[in-house]
């Protein structure tokens, strides 16, 4: 990668400025509050961690540049210029350090949406060549490949054979006007193959029409998380031509939370236009499923239960009520984590910090938060619908000795599902 | 030289014509800059609304949620107590209603002075704990910068000096009171110009908050 500049970097941020940007940045008081949301900071206890404090680049150029007074101020040589060495500085407070959950965002009193600016803040990033090194190879391979892991179709089919195998049930292929294009996740294809072979399994059951496409099956977006809008239009371009082509109404994100937000929020705007299919998350498809009456379901879990909400899901997309409305009909000992929905902690490894080897102790250190909030509730096991957070979850609670596994709720649904009887 | 009522009535003159002009000004421009900027189209299909979220959260950033009053329950008391104080000892106390009236036109009835008295008692009281916080506290002494120095000073000079000319503390009264206007009025010039902008553009924070969460379902 080339062509990456100082002067292209600060480009790239006046080209973010905008007037909730400058809002912001107007109404910070240094009141610290944030830092309180942070799971960085409160299980550092590190003031550098404090989520505004990240974007002090930013707000520079915007002072420097945006305000009258800061241009005032630049004329008679006062006020400090962003420079290549403090975007070095900062390159591991904007990415390791913040896994954009927007808890902050949340509890600022003045009203301040760092997750927003944070997001931008990383376009300035990656133009000026100070993005990290694990995110930079993760984006290579989804431009180069169609996966960040580098995964190609052929080791889906070797997936696909093996669900058809045990489900006895076929895995429609490019089904030309199916009513839902399913897009998966590399991390889901490695680690949770049972992913496939459930949703397999619950849309034979509901009798939803669907498909898979060769074109592109890949819906994480390595180019939302290093913060580069050329990358994220050419991922989601894919999805769009592959939903285009087969004709779909509707396209499904995976147990996945960024690529959920890439998809169904920063994709359009990537492309610069609305899509002609709409865009769901599994865990709302199921719920609209089960509503309809369409999921018959037997037996449920006795076990204690307790929930991983994904920051994107929950307080970035409003899926909160749909997941426990799912859990209602297949657990009977089901309780929240006390801070949950809009205000759960993060797990610590989204926004790219799982894809980042340099941040793997931050990434540890942000999952104490969870963990203190597992200890509180005492759950036999967790359920989530994320991919990257289940791997979080399954690592740090290994880490730390805890016995308490960790299972995707659409698996759980597709084990209580009624067996259909057969024509 | 100038007498104590000369500078009374300097203060109470050219003065603060010169700064309710650079305030109002001031803030126009800030104002202007902000929405200048404008906010690019956004193409994804909405869950929710913008409008009514952004004004709820504009209301509700004034209660944090209780995990954050759990974890940082002297910022919110403090915040709150002495931002309420200043606020009423500005508004409700009778001679400052007088002046808004003379100003602006506007009138309101005011609380009696034994009340306004002890509401800034409390509120001197909070902005030195505020203070001695920020010198104190990990995460605020490390964002500070001089800047917010200056507008804590910029804050209690208008509150201290107030009530020192209410209790006749210092002689003669001209002087007392002109020295009170002063300082009232370095906090209207230097409002637009710092983070005292806030008491502004937090409004509008908030509802571009509110609207960013409700276009997407959620009640920030």
């Amino acid at each position: 990668m080339s062509g990456f500049s100082l002067e292209r970097g600060l480009q790239a941020l006046r080209e973010e400025m905008d007037a909730p940007v400058a809002s912001f940045f107007s109404s910070c008081v240094h009141c610290g509050l944030c830092a309180q949301a942070c799971p960085f900071f409160v299980e550092t206890g590190d003031p550098k961690y404090t989520p505004i404090h990240k974007l002090e680049p930013m707000r520079l150029l915007w002072e420097r540049e945006f305000t009258l007074w800061g241009r005032l101020k630049h004329l008679v040589g006062l006020g400090r210029k962003v420079t290549d060495d403090m975007l070095a500085q900062w390159e591991p407070l904007l990415y390791d350090s913040c896994s954009m959950c927007g808890r902050c965002s949340l509890v600022c009193p003045v009203g301040n949406d760092i997750a927003y600016m944070i997001r931008k803040a990383r376009e300035g990033m990656v133009a000026s060549g100070h993005a990290p090194e694990g995110l930079i190879a993760a984006s290579v391979r989804a431009v180069n490949t169609g996966s960040p892991m580098g995964l190609q179709w052929k080791t889906l089919e070797v997936q696909i054979k093996h669900v058809e195998t045990s489900s006895g049930l076929e895995v429609p292929i490019d089904r030309q006007g199916a009513d839902y294009l399913v897009l998966l996740s590399s991390m889901e294809i490695i680690n949770f193959p049972e992913y496939l072979e459930a949703i397999t399994r619950i849309f034979d059951h509901a009798g939803v029409s669907w498909t898979l496409s060769r074109q592109c099956f890949e819906a994480t977006n390595a180019g939302i998380q290093i913060g580069s809008k050329d990358i994220a239009a050419t991922l989601v371009q894919r999805v769009v031509d592959a939903a285009e082509a087969l004709g779909v109404k509707n396209v499904i994100s995976p147990e996945c939370g960024h690529a959920y937000t890439a998809i169904r929020w920063e994709g359009p705007n990537a492309i610069g236009r609305s899509y002609p299919f709409r865009v769901f998350h599994i865990i709302e498809v199921l719920d609209q499923l089960r509503a309809e009456g369409r999921l018959r379901t037997e037996g449920k879990e006795m076990d204690r239960l307790s929930m991983h909400d994904p920051c994107n899901l929950a307080r970035k997309s409003g899926v909160i009520d749909q997941q426990r409305h799912l859990m209602d009909l297949v657990a009977d000992n089901f309780v929240d984590l006390k801070e949950h929905g809009k205000f759960q902690w993060c797990c610590g490894a989204g926004g790219g910090v799982s894809s980042n080897e340099r941040a793997e102790a931050l990434k540890m250190a942000a999952f104490k938060r969870k963990k203190a909030q597992i200890e509180e509730v005492e759950p036999e096991r967790m359920v989530t619908m994320c991919a990257t957070c289940r791997t979080q979850l399954e690592e740090g609670l290994e880490e730390f000795n805890m016995d308490i596994p960790v299972v995707g709720l659409t698996e759980m649904i597709a084990d209580h599902l009624v067996e259909k009887e057969r024509a | 030289m100038m007498s104590s009522m000369d500078f009374l009535l300097f203060t109470k003159g050219p003065l603060f014509q010169v700064a309710i002009a650079i305030f109002v000004l001031g803030i126009l421009i800030r104002l202007v800059e902000i929405f200048a900027l404008g906010r690019s189209r956004n193409f994804a299909e909405p869950r929710g609304g913008q409008v009514i979220p952004g004004l709820k959260t504009v209301y509700k950033r004034f209660n944090p949620d209780p995990g954050t009053f759990r974890r940082a329950p002297f910022d919110v008391v403090v915040g709150t107590v002495w931002h309420i104080g200043f606020i009423v000892a500005l508004l409700l106390f009778i001679p400052h209603v007088e002046v808004i009236k003379a100003t602006v036109g506007l009138a309101w009835p005011g609380l009696p002075n034994p009340v306004v008295d002890a509401v800034t008692a409390i509120t001197l009281l909070g902005l030195i704990a505020a203070l001695i916080h920020r010198l104190t506290h990990p995460v605020k002494r490390f964002l500070s910068t001089p800047e917010d120095y200056v507008i804590w000073a910029v804050t209690f000079l208008p509150v201290l000096t107030g009530y020192i000319a209410y209790h006749r503390l210092v002689n003669p009264y001209p002087l007392a009171l002109g020295v009170h206007i002063l300082t009232a009025e370095i906090f209207l010039i230097v409002l637009p110009f710092t983070k005292l902008t806030h008491i502004f553009t937090a409004v509008v924070a908030r509802w571009f908050n509110g609207a960013n969460f409700g276009r997407k379902g959620v009640q920030s």
